[in-house]
């Protein structure tokens, strides 16, 4: 039988779960609404945008938008550039980084703990700051407009040097005894890596891999410095191109490239969220 | 020991044996040298340009280059538009920092329970994280513009909305509300972890000593989660010290300079006024504020950050 006071504390808890429920669906709202709405609204026609009251869902439900993403610019190439320097972004990064930090972890060479220093201080140096010298020197190549820089920059540059610190965290803190018997078995050392410690690093891997891609699917400063022509340009940039095409609105084929490029990214996240968010959070980033 | 700490320590969290040659030494260089390299010519080397550069007056349309000493520091002294962008990148760090950390603490906190649905939240706090900048920004575009969805919202309550990116008092806080929602899910997913490895015993063992739960929250979880707060801190001021995107898709800079952010006046006058000197001399002045700003949190730690070394 139950008693008055445990039945009293009994409903007080479950006030306090609906009330966190009902904060939790409130602070959502920023978070998803955008989302949503960009979705959604890249289905209405163009004078639907601004129509108020403001509705989520469109009056009338049309493709017009989608149609013109592919007729104002070269939209299917653009998606191919974003998509190829992603992955060769992603591999590089996975295993250049994955070298390096296996090396700041594992063996002990000449000015091991100077470079990394320098490597983590170069973090503090913006893209923007060095923007201008990077700039002329691409010139200089004659490489302006092309994929380059865009593939070089995210790959070796100082935004890499997260990847090699979650890799160095994740070999500090992984047992070395798989690596201590290959050793002994004769495997070289460059064996052991390839064979035994990188396959095992899977959750950084996955971090890292996650990271890099993003960073580079996403890119847009780097794109508006170097490119040029609507054929080379990456999706970010081509976004921002669909504004006032031909002096009209475009407003919902904006929204649709926009959903065009963000739907897909998100199913893959919303599929593999637990490794996404696990994988971030679980190595070496935390305290 | 944050992770970070025990790196800029050299390292010191593996274990001390007397350093031997390493057999593998030229291995463990060859290994670091393809990024090593990489963040010398394209951090390291350019950085010395910059500064190099700074010192020139530099148009890159005439080709005239001609050094000009510390002229282009003293012009920026004197330049309205640089003191307005200096206190627009400051405010906005401020905005970004103390908001980001607030909510990311705070939905870690609710979030860090038994509950049935704390996934699908999380995986929605999450989300904007994976989504593009540029697809986020021109998004809040238009929901932040005059007749967007946001004052009808407020219509239908009755309250007329500002112009939101365009009045000099709301354009700097609607772009801090942009950026943080784009990125405080990866500081929450970082809090829920240190927040995790908070031993349950602890707070309950508070509890049963008549603590108070916001008593306990600031005597135990956030003690225990200070590292995280160090090197979220850290990380979310460099990142917002160096915003652009929103900047560029949705104000322009505007109205005036309110929002026109260092990265953004440097990207201008380099790249629209073609200054390269001067728009150096901007690089130099950001970078040493990001460099000030991170060894300040840096070196107060120890004030604070009581879980480490």
């Amino acid at each position: 039988m139950r008693s008055d006071a445990s039945r009293a504390a009994r409903s007080r808890s479950r006030a306090t779960t609906v009330t966190l429920y009902v904060l939790l669906v409130v602070v959502s709202v920023p978070f998803l609404y955008p989302t949503l709405w960009m979705f959604f609204s890249s289905f209405k026609p163009a004078n639907e945008i601004f129509l108020q009251p403001p509705a989520l869902l469109p009056r009338e439900w049309t493709l017009d938008g989608f149609a013109q993403v592919f007729t104002a610019q070269p939209f299917v190439q653009q998606y191919g550039n974003s998509m190829y320097i992603a992955a060769i972004v992603t591999a590089a990064s996975i295993l250049l980084s994955a070298m390096a930090g296996y090396a700041f972890a594992r063996i002990r060479f000449p000015l091991r703990n100077a470079v990394f220093t320098l490597m983590l201080a170069a973090m503090m140096v913006p893209t923007e700051v060095t923007i201008i010298p990077i700039f002329t020197a691409v010139n200089a190549m004659g490489l302006n407009d092309t994929h380059w820089p865009l593939i070089i920059l995210p790959i070796f540059g100082p935004t890499a040097v997260v990847s090699v610190f979650i890799f160095r965290q994740h070999f500090l803190s992984f047992p070395t005894e798989y690596e201590e018997a290959a050793r002994l078995d004769g495997v070289s050392r460059a064996g052991v890596f390839f064979r035994i410690a990188l396959p095992l690093a899977k959750p950084a891997i996955a971090a890292v891999g996650i990271m890099a891609f993003l960073r580079s699917f996403n890119m847009y400063f780097e794109a508006l410095i170097f490119l040029r022509t609507p054929e080379n340009f990456t999706l970010g940039l081509a976004i921002t191109r669909y504004q006032d095409f031909y002096g009209e609105q475009m407003w919902n084929t904006q929204l649709g490239a926009a959903s065009l490029t963000v739907v897909p990214i998100l199913v893959v996240f919303l599929i593999a969220q637990k490794q996404f968010v696990q994988g971030l959070a679980q190595t070496g980033l935390k305290g | 020991m944050t992770a970070l700490a025990s790196a800029a320590e050299g390292g010191r969290a593996a274990p001390r044996r007397r350093p031997r040659p390493d057999r593998d030494r030229w291995l463990g260089a060859a290994f670091v040298a393809p990024q090593a390299l990489g963040v010398i010519v394209l951090g390291v080397v350019p950085f010395f340009f910059v500064i190099w550069y700074s010192f020139n007056e530099w148009r890159p349309l005439t080709g005239q280059m001609e050094f000009i000493g510390l002229e282009n520091y003293s012009r920026l002294i004197a330049d309205p538009t640089f003191s307005a962008s200096v206190l627009a990148s400051l405010l906005f760090s401020a905005g970004v920092l103390v908001l980001n950390l607030v909510i990311a603490i705070g939905l870690a906190v609710l979030l860090n329970r038994r509950m049935k649905g704390t996934t699908a939240f999380r995986t929605i706090f999450f989300s904007p994280v994976v989504v593009s900048v540029v697809a986020w920004s021109v998004t809040w575009g238009f929901l932040l513009a005059p007749n967007g969805g946001i004052n009808g919202a407020l219509d239908l309550l009755g309250v007329t909305g500002p112009n939101w990116l365009a009045d000099p008092s709301t354009a700097l806080i609607s772009l801090v509300v942009v950026q943080v929602f784009k990125g405080v899910g990866m500081n929450m997913v970082l809090f829920l972890a240190a927040l995790q490895s908070v031993p349950e015993e602890i707070r309950e063992a508070a509890q049963l000593d008549g603590a108070s739960p916001s008593k306990s929250f600031w005597s135990i979880t956030v003690p225990m989660i200070a590292p995280t707060i160090l090197l979220t801190g850290i990380l979310t001021t460099i990142g917002s010290l160096e915003v652009f995107a929103p900047v560029q898709l949705l104000t322009g800079g505007g109205p005036g300079d309110s929002t026109n952010v260092l990265p953004f006046f440097l990207y201008r006058t380099a790249f629209i006024s073609q200054q390269f000197g001067y728009a150096s001399a901007i690089g130099v002045v950001l970078f040493a504020i990001i460099l000030a700003l991170t060894m300040l949190q840096w070196t107060t730690r120890r004030k604070w950050v009581h879980d480490e070394v």
